[in-house]
């Protein structure tokens, strides 16, 4: 840890303490370009696809639809609109899982593949800066934060989290810094990478202009040592504003994470159970943002996202990919499953969800599909604490998870609790490290929904 | 058992749909099992298996052998008796087998080491439910037990083979052998009213060449062993660091203090089991306290303990009592030190 802070020191990169380093895996697909695929016969398009309320379907079985037609309205405030991504018929509506586990209604829509060529003109679209595009001064925050309502579009790292809402800050509330997160700590993923090597002139656009939506003086690209080329596009292209900067930090794995990000750039802890809102600061990933450029310059919703298809698969790949296409067609674009393909999780392997069903499609948030190999999967017995204090180490929030996970295994939430229990951000650190094998970060998450069933009950 | 207990198992087993594995997150893991961290112990201690080869002969063969066999045959007996399943695999028994024989005096009758192995194995480890239920560290409790049971054996030393060219597994009486060559430890040497022999020399204490338990004589084997553990991240340097400074530290005030009743720290250092037990005893994962913060402050009250009972109690040495009495203390520590999260305390 001491070596680690000398080190630090000595670069100028930035590092937050405790955390873990996972072997990478991200040469496979990292030297690929972002490639378009042709769009598969079916796809299917959950109509919850964010954090909040489901969205609401507006159009019917055997309606026709192009690429960006809106099909479902925001279900409430805190929810987003979804658009066609394909040209096609929708057929009778269904449900899918979604990567939380959820089972969501889906709208299945048969594609009309005359509209396949289109996909090259979007993606050279997504990677760069319309042409006709203002200057970001000419531009009224409420325009911008009503195109991304518009646009349907969400935090695209992962989480999901309706953007408008977050640009959407009270005037009372002070943003004095905006980081744009392109860290990408999980192991295998690179689509943010390729992003930000293909497409950084989007990505600053968007960057500058959730900025201005905000007013935040001072913005913050934070992009992991491991990406070196991104790091100097987006150093090249971010030159044009002289109130971003591109702040280099420490491979480390949970350093995408908005509270280890925060601590990292600008060492300001965001409360536990608050917001960074609560620190002055909005973490927006970076495919997030060349979303935004896109939604604000050129009208155009959230229909496309770049997915990274690798591990045990024959050819991993960046591809640009119409949201709704199922996870198994996605494979297939990467040649197909190695013979020692053993688990396909949707996201990384830290904190995606292993899928057992490959109809699932992809969504807004489905940033990569890993594919582990059979000598990666371990299955491990649980096997006595040895209290060795690595899950202490590890951290990244300062927590004690063997005694989280203790009390959680006896059912004592008040007890679990006393050890912080609701700070935790289910990274994972305590599980990939636990020489006994304890799924302590399944454990806590189990703990905090027993938790929220105690809460809601007292209330 | 609790519903969510079954829940989380069962969810943690990958198990087979289809062709596909489906587990929790995160699906990657470290390296790092219990047996990996227990067999680095082992191999760390293989330069001082050597060092005690070189030095004290088949006597090291022996005492290694009785204590590894009663060591896995105690908990063998113990998990079929409880019907639990065998648990040797880990190694934890073998590492409590190595770090006990190689506190003993190199010439303690087998039927002692053995004792010592049984009690370690069941009453240090075994009854408290088995490896990481027990408070205190096993081979230190093995080892206080004979301190307790047979006081004169524990305390008779015979010099390192070098010295008196002795074969000292020949075919003499229990009694011969240890008349024939018994000889003062350098910690024991400085205790009043002991035969006042010529001290050991710096360069003998650091490879070994000086009598004392088989494996804390040589600081050379012990440092190797300490540097494996540390580059392998096995051990951290809270605890050896802070016993070691903490023990150099007071050791220091009172050789500055009063030069001619006390020793040298530096001397403290070398001789007796003040390395070994830095970086070996009182390192065990399971007796020590969680949080980093908790370790430094567990390893320096080690460091202070041993120095207050050479200097002041009647044994010459003080590193298994101060560890067994850390150990005690050690849940204490981890409560007082528990780290506050990054972002306060969670409400509610």
């Amino acid at each position: 840890m001491i070596a680690e802070k000398i080190k630090a020191s000595l670069t100028g990169k930035k590092v937050f303490e405790r955390g873990v380093h996972p072997d990478d895996f991200k040469s496979a697909s990292s030297e690929v370009p972002i490639s378009v695929i042709t769009p598969p016969d079916h796809i299917l398009i959950p109509l919850q696809q964010h954090i909040g309320a489901p969205a609401q379907p507006i159009v019917k079985v055997r309606d026709e639809v192009e690429i960006g037609t809106k099909i479902a309205e925001p279900g409430g405030f805190v929810s987003a609109a979804i658009y066609s991504s394909v040209k096609g018929k929708v057929a009778a509506a269904t449900t899918t899982l979604v990567a939380s586990g959820q089972r969501v209604a889906a709208m299945p829509i048969n594609v009309d593949h005359s509209a396949d060529g289109q996909m090259e003109t979007l993606l050279r679209e997504y990677l760069s800066v319309d042409d006709n595009a203002r200057d970001v001064e000419q531009i009224e925050p409420d325009e911008i934060v009503n195109a991304v309502a518009d646009a349907g579009i969400v935090g695209m790292g992962g989480a999901t989290f309706p953007t408008h809402v977050k640009l959407k800050v009270k005037p009372d509330t002070h943003i004095d810094t905006f980081i744009l997160n392109g860290c990408e700590c999980e192991p295998f993923l690179t689509a943010d990478d390729r992003l930000m090597r293909e497409g950084s002139q989007a990505v600053v656009r968007g960057f500058a202009l959730a900025m201005r939506a905000v007013n935040a003086k001072r913005g913050i690209i934070a992009i992991e040592d491991n990406k070196p080329q991104a790091i100097e596009a987006m150093r090249q292209t971010s030159a044009q504003f002289a109130n971003m900067e591109v702040v280099v930090c420490m491979t480390k794995y949970p350093m995408g994470g908005e509270r280890q990000l925060i601590w990292t750039t600008l060492r300001r802890a965001v409360p536990t159970g608050g917001l960074p809102l609560d620190v002055g600061v909005i973490v927006m990933n970076v495919g997030t943002s060349a979303a935004l450029a896109n939604a604000v310059d050129r009208k155009r919703p959230l229909t496309h996202r770049i997915v990274t298809v690798t591990g045990a698969v024959k050819q991993s790949g960046n591809f640009f990919v119409p949201i709704g296409t199922p996870i198994s067609y996605l494979i297939e674009q990467a040649g197909g499953l190695r013979e020692d393909a053993a688990e396909v999780i949707m996201g990384g392997p830290m904190m995606g969800v292993s899928m057992p069903d490959l109809t699932v499609p992809a969504i807004k948030g489905t940033s990569g599909i890993t594919v582990l190999s059979k000598s990666q999967v371990k299955a491990r017995e649980e096997a006595s604490c040895i209290r060795c204090g690595r899950c202490v180490d590890h951290c990244p929030l300062h927590l004690m998870p063997t005694k989280i996970a203790h009390a959680v295994k006896f059912r004592d939430i008040e007890l679990a609790q006393h050890y912080d229990m609701t700070a935790c951000i289910e990274c994972g650190c305590c599980s990939y490290v636990c020489p006994a094998g304890i799924p302590l970060v399944q454990y806590i998450k189990s703990g905090k929904a027993m938790f929220m069933r105690m809460k809601k009950f007292n209330n | 058992m609790s519903e969510t207990n079954e829940e989380v198992k069962s969810e943690k087993k990958s198990q087979q749909t289809g062709e596909l594995y489906v587990s929790p997150s995160p699906h990657l893991s470290d390296p790092a099992t219990t047996r990996r961290l227990m067999l680095d112990v082992i191999i760390a201690l293989m330069p001082t298996f050597i060092a005690a080869l070189i030095f004290f002969r088949a006597n090291a063969i022996r005492l290694v052998v009785i204590c590894l066999v009663s060591c896995l045959i105690t908990e063998y007996v113990f998990n079929k008796i409880r019907k639990k399943p065998n648990s040797l695999t880990d190694f934890s028994a073998v590492v409590t087998a190595l770090i006990l024989a190689f506190t003993l005096p190199p010439n303690l009758p087998g039927f002692a080491a053995a004792i010592g192995s049984v009690v370690a194995i069941a009453i240090g480890k075994m009854i408290f439910g088995g490896l990481g239920h027990n408070i205190f560290n096993p081979a230190m409790v093995g080892r206080a037990f004979l301190m307790a049971a047979f006081p004169v054996l524990m305390t008779t030393w015979i010099a390192p083979a070098d010295i008196h060219h002795n074969d000292i597994s020949s075919g003499k009486s229990q009694a011969d052998k240890v008349a024939a060559v018994s000889q003062a430890t350098p910690l024991a040497m400085l205790k009043p009213g002991k035969p006042g022999r010529k001290m050991p020399n710096a360069f003998d204490l650091f490879i070994g060449k000086t009598s004392g338990s088989l494996g804390e004589t040589s600081v050379l084997a012990l440092l190797i062993g300490a540097i494996y553990l540390l580059a392998r991240k096995t051990i951290d340097i809270s605890i050896p660091f802070g016993m070691l400074g903490a023990a150099v530290l007071f050791g220091g005030i009172a050789y500055l203090a009063a030069p001619g009743k006390f020793a040298n720290p530096m001397f403290h250092l070398g001789a007796g089991g003040l390395i070994f037990g830095a970086f070996f005893i009182a390192t065990d994962l399971v007796t020590t306290p969680l949080s980093v913060k908790g370790r430094w402050i567990f390893g320096a009250g080690c460091g202070i303990l041993t120095m207050v009972i050479r200097q002041f109690g009647t044994y010459p040495e003080g590193v298994m009592f101060s560890v067994l009495m850390m150990n005690g203390l050690a849940p204490l520590i981890s409560r007082w030190t528990t780290p506050t999260p990054l972002g306060g305390h969670a409400r509610g």
